[in-house]
């Protein structure tokens, strides 16, 4: 048991779902990190507050990015986490893991952590929540030596993620792992060195149900998409009908766009209407499969509230062919970056940078064309402003 | 000296014989009970992936629980999801009914599949922040105790997808979320002018301020708040140490709604406040656990089938989302921030309650 009182946390053990209470105390009974990390906890469960102090700089050698430097401010109550930084770990694509390979991080954790992990972190890496200042640079050869490596922090190309994709789905219009992993290999450095006015994130959806939200959560989102006919298997809509679903109803009301007729044998699509948004195929996946010409969307801008507002990504290119080696992504991706790190002031994202100077800037600085798939309609302003080589010069 | 820039490990190496064989190559699935996606190839070869919930902040032990478990009937494989659930892959289908007996006898709960609450993204807390107004595993562990039938079942109109994010910094990004759990201050931070001089640089923590309430006193190498344009964000505080935010008296949890990511049928959308304002009191928030059944039984009762709580609020309208929920409507609900009047009413188009 552990040697702490925990009234209030002890509370939470109870009840159905599976307490993180549990966990901390299982990892207390061996680790004296853990059993005092449960006891400041407790202390913020009575004061309601919290008890850690603002992060100092801590890192391995070589990086600028990967751990978070964390201290407690009762280091008095709790010396085991006076120091008590986490290392952000970069996930194997998708989530995947061989149990080999997830017990040899487990085994690196217990040697130089608290044994108490995130799996995983809301940017997608696996994080080991409290070492001390003096196991990072251990902690992070014994990690490396286990087949593993630091993710982003701070002002740097944090972790790429994406979804399940080809390992799994049927709905994937794109490679996502391997454009993730691609990437993630690609740009190594610019994960662990910080070199930016602020963070970047990058996320891969391979379809528009868009799993990993990147269109809410990442400044460069990749969403895979498709051309042509939705294929339909008539049989398969029929065996649809006969086990209860309402094809007019469910699926041809709900369509967004009206781009659908059921006259009970027959299902049509106008597929030139179309917006591809998912709901017809998601209902009937047997049935119905997405044109065969694949792709991606990529967006730009999306991030949180901090510091202007949160922004959903914007179309900038509404169609890119993506096949390894992905050399016009990658390059597309380090156009945005040159031009962001020019311009953008400190802890300026993507998309406020972008709304500063204008979308128009923005496109010609990237090389990109404007096209009516970026915008939901056009401006209703008459603030328009114009290069100068639009205007004639008075000619003598 | 370590190796540097290797990266993670090859996710090649990381999947089952069965999705190297079929990769790319999927050609539907069905979801025959809740937790359990049956994922058919085009060769005819089928994956089953049994998902389990879990707290997230897992000790190691827990880790090797789930290794052996993997190990005993998937081969040594296993996938961890974007929402935080533990995916048991396995392949032979013999191993299915087994395998979900093991789970309930260790108290995994098996569901988060098709129109259920799936896990509850979320950040760090008390447990590992230093912004936060407050915890994040407690509110979350109390939430899904009590919501715990919709993980398990599908009975729901459509997904619902919570998420908790400790602070408006939103690492769990909670913004675009069916149901968003918001730790939010309320107390304008006071700077410590006796510790701003050495640990804050002035010009970044003016421009850290999104309504333009703090200006530099170059003289007293410090800032000074106006108080009367503080909207309590702590951003500053993340640049500069020296003005604490926390305040137990003050902080709490506000409840935003109707938002999604995905694109089927309406666009992706920002979740909208609801409810201001929530106390925190831990350790089972019993406030915050009320309000977030409440919505959800509203919802259940009256969203039509498929529609997300984001599209049934745009059919019924939100003057009807208060009253069916007995939300109260404040002044705070009404944007005053950039861009505020794209959400005022510009017509005479609207219903009485």
């Amino acid at each position: 048991m552990a040697k702490r009182e925990t009234p209030l946390l002890d509370q939470l053990e109870g009840g159905k779902w599976p307490s993180f209470v549990k966990d901390m105390k299982e990892a207390a009974e061996k680790n004296p990190m853990a059993e005092d990390l449960l006891g400041q906890l407790e202390l913020s469960y009575k004061d309601r507050i919290g008890h850690w102090k603002h992060g100092g700089i801590v890192g391995v050698k070589g990086y600028g990015a990967g751990v978070i430097g964390r201290y407690s401010d009762r280091p008095d109550l709790f010396p085991n986490v006076q120091a008590f930084h986490t290392m952000r770990v970069n996930h194997p694509t998708g989530w995947f893991y061989k149990t080999d390979a997830l017990r040899r991080l487990c085994d690196v954790w217990d040697k130089h952590g608290s044994g108490l992990t995130n799996m995983h972190g809301s940017t997608g890496d696996a994080i080991l929540l409290g070492t001390t200042t003096d196991h990072i640079q251990p902690c992070f050869d014994d990690l490396t030596e286990a087949g593993f490596d630091l993710g982003g922090s701070g002002s740097a190309l944090r972790t790429p993620s994406a979804c399940v994709g080809p390992g799994r789905c049927e709905w994937a219009c794109i490679d996502s792992l391997d454009v993730c992993y691609n990437i993630t290999m690609s740009f190594q450095d610019k994960i662990h060195r910080p070199m930016f006015p602020y963070k970047f994130k990058i996320k891969v959806s391979a379809c528009p149900n868009d799993c990993v939200a990147s269109i809410a959560r990442s400044d460069f989102s990749i969403i895979g998409t498709w051309k042509g006919k939705i294929r339909i298997d008539q049989a398969e809509v029929q065996a649809c009908t006969a086990s209860g679903l309402d094809i007019q109803k469910e699926v041809c009301d709900l369509c967004p766009t009206k781009c659908m007729e059921w006259d009970g044998k027959q299902l049509k699509i106008f597929d030139e209407d179309c917006t591809r948004c998912m709901h017809c195929i998601n209902l009937m996946p047997k049935a119905l499969r997405q044109g065969e010409q694949r792709g991606a969307t990529i967006l730009v801008g999306g991030k949180a509230p901090i510091l202007e507002g949160a922004l959903l990504s914007w179309v900038i290119v509404p169609f890119m062919k993506l096949e390894p080696p992905y050399e016009e992504l990658k390059d597309l991706i380090l156009r945005i970056q040159d031009w962001w790190d020019e311009h953008g002031k400190s802890r300026e994202r993507l998309g406020e940078l972008i709304k500063r100077l204008g979308m128009r800037v923005f496109l010609r600085a990237v090389g990109l064309p404007a096209v009516p798939q970026m915008v939901k309609a056009p401006r209703t302003n008459p603030y328009v402003f114009f290069w100068p080589e639009d205007i004639k010069k008075e000619v003598k | 000296m370590a190796k540097t820039d290797i990266g993670p490990p090859d996710y090649k190496t990381m999947l089952p014989p069965v999705i190297s064989r079929n990769y790319g190559k999927w050609r539907y699935h069905e979801i025959p009970q809740p937790g359990l996606l049956v994922h058919t190839a085009e060769s005819g070869e089928k994956l089953y992936s049994v998902r389990a919930g879990s707290p997230r902040l897992v000790s190691t032990d827990h880790i090797r629980e789930m290794c052996a478990i993997a190990e005993k009937y998937c081969d040594g494989y296993l996938r961890f999801t974007s929402r935080h659930n533990i995916e048991f892959l396995l392949s032979d289908k013999d191993k299915v009914s087994p395998l979900l007996a093991e789970l309930e006898s260790k108290g995994y709960p098996v569901g988060g599949t098709g129109h259920s609450i799936s896990n509850i993204v979320h950040t760090q807390g008390w447990v590992h922040c230093h912004t936060p107004a407050t915890d994040a595993s407690g509110p979350v562990k109390a939430v899904m105790d009590e919501i715990y039938d919709y993980f398990v079942t599908m009975k729901l109109p459509a997904h619902v997808r919570i998420a908790l994010a400790c602070c408006l910094n939103m690492c769990g990004a909670v913004h675009c979320s069916d149901i968003a759990i918001l730790g939010i201050h309320r107390t304008v931070p006071k700077p410590d002018n006796t510790r701003v001089p050495n640990v804050c640089e002035i010009p970044s923590t003016v421009a850290s301020c999104p309504t333009g309430a703090i200006r530099g006193d170059m003289k007293n190498k410090t800032i000074t708040v106006n108080d009367e344009k503080c909207m309590y964000c702590g951003n500053c505080y993340t640049v500069c140490p020296a003005m604490p935010i926390a305040d137990p008296e003050n902080d709490g949890i506000s409840i935003w709604v109707g938002g999604k990511v995905s694109n089927a049928r309406s666009a992706p959308s920002f979740s909208k406040l609801a409810i201001p304002f929530l106390p925190n009191n831990p350790p089972r928030w019993p406030e915050v656990v009320d309000a977030v059944k409440n919505i959800i039984e509203v919802y259940a009762s009256h969203a039509r089938k498929h529609e997300r709580v984001g599209e049934w609020i745009e059919r019924v309208g939100w003057e009807r989302f208060f009253t069916l929920t007995g939300i109260p409507f404040t002044d705070k609900h009404i944007d005053d921030f950039t861009l505020a009047t794209e959400t005022f009413r510009s017509s005479t188009l609207f219903k009485w309650e």
